[in-house]
């Protein structure tokens, strides 16, 4: 025992809470198995153990420590890499898949996480030995809220309007409204869709919403989400219900057709609304100079 | 070479309008063709896409 170990102590403590909070939101986005969750727990506590031996470290005047950091960076891509590929396997197998671009966003909240882990850590335990455990105890509250600002991204509502259409045959064309989705030929299939088959047409607020939601992969991420939340009708050997995004190219909407078992209009436009935005999925046309130099408009 | 979409049959009623490429399937009536491609479609994995009323393509995507 020494000066040092209840600040430690500490701020191992608060950053493996941390990391067990940041865990816990997680469920939609992967299963809550309990082995996985350990994993993670494990890999929490180790983080909170760096950040909060970092700063002891420097007082003692052994600068040298913080190259420990490094090593827990090239770690934590590691576990990035880990969550990419395990998750990637696993896609193979689903009805819906997430699609490359969820699972890339997924992974990089892990590798993320980790590091708010060490941050809370890091600043708790400078606070505890600075001033005292009532001061750290306000930095891990802080912290606590930081790392809630962090975990939470927009979501889908924020950026379009969500209408509910009828599914319509055009011939053997598929519409959502006006949007083309696929042709079915068999009229067997004609009924089932028309049975199961659910639209909703996702109209962009502004500009740059139009390029986010027609990425490929939050369109996948969509289709993915809402087969989870509503069920799908879809078996291996039926490639033709298939839940499908398609694009309006004159005005950027995209027209969802979904086959869900749970056919509840409400329900469906609110988990539509709660799906996540990737962050590799946002772009900004009117960030460009091109734009803003222009008329200005839109 | 992976090809992301394939031909694997054509089902018709009007003999006249096909030859070679993939295996076809000429049917009588547009009940059998319906029928033909129902199975086919499962057996294959694969879509029935109507291109007429008379043709059925089965393909893989």
């Amino acid at each position: 025992m020494n000066e040092y170990t209840y600040p430690i102590l500490f701020g191992v403590i608060v950053g493996t809470i941390a990391r067990a909070i940041m865990l816990k939101t997680d469920y939609r986005q992967y299963p809550t198995y309990l082995h996985g969750k350990v994993i993670h727990l494990a890999l929490g506590f180790i983080a909170a153990g760096l950040g909060s031996v970092a700063v002891p470290a420097i007082m003692e005047k052994e600068f040298t420590a913080v190259t420990f950091l490094t090593i827990a960076a090239s770690q934590f891509r590691e576990v990035r890499n880990m969550e990419r590929n395990t998750l990637t396997e696993l896609d193979g197998y689903e009805l819906v898949p997430r699609g490359k671009t969820y699972i890339e966003g997924i992974a990089i909240a892990f590798e993320s996480r980790n590091y708010l882990v060490i941050f809370t850590s890091l600043v708790t335990t400078l606070c505890y030995l600075v001033w005292n455990v009532w001061i750290a105890l306000v930095a891990a509250i802080v912290c606590y809220f930081i790392i809630r600002k962090f975990m939470s991204g927009s979501t889908l509502k924020e950026l379009v309007d969500i209408e509910h259409h009828e599914v319509q045959f055009d011939g053997a064309g598929l519409y959502v409204d006006n949007i083309y989705i696929m042709n079915i030929g068999l009229p067997a299939r004609q009924e089932d869709i028309k049975r199961y088959g659910m639209g909703f047409i996702l109209s962009p607020k502004n500009f740059d919403v139009r390029s986010t939601i027609a990425n490929l992969g939050q369109r996948q991420a969509i289709l993915h989400d809402i087969s989870i939340a509503l069920g799908v009708y879809r078996d291996s050997g039926t490639p033709a219900l298939v839940p499908l995004i398609k694009r309006d190219l004159d005005d950027g909407r995209i027209g969802v057709f979904i086959l869900p078992q749970n056919k509840d209009v409400d329900k469906a436009k609110k988990v539509l609304g709660a799906v996540p935005v990737l962050e590799n999925a946002i772009r900004l046309p009117s960030e460009s100079k091109a734009n803003k130099k222009g008329s200005g408009k839109e | 070479m992976m090809m992301e979409k394939a031909v694997l049959s054509v089902i018709t009623t009007n003999k006249d309008k096909i030859s070679g490429g993939a295996p076809i399937f000429i049917c009588d009536t547009k009940e059998e063709m319906d029928n033909v491609a129902a199975n086919l479609e499962a057996i294959l994995d694969g879509i029935s896409h109507a291109l007429s009323n008379e043709m059925y393509v089965i393909v893989k995507h």
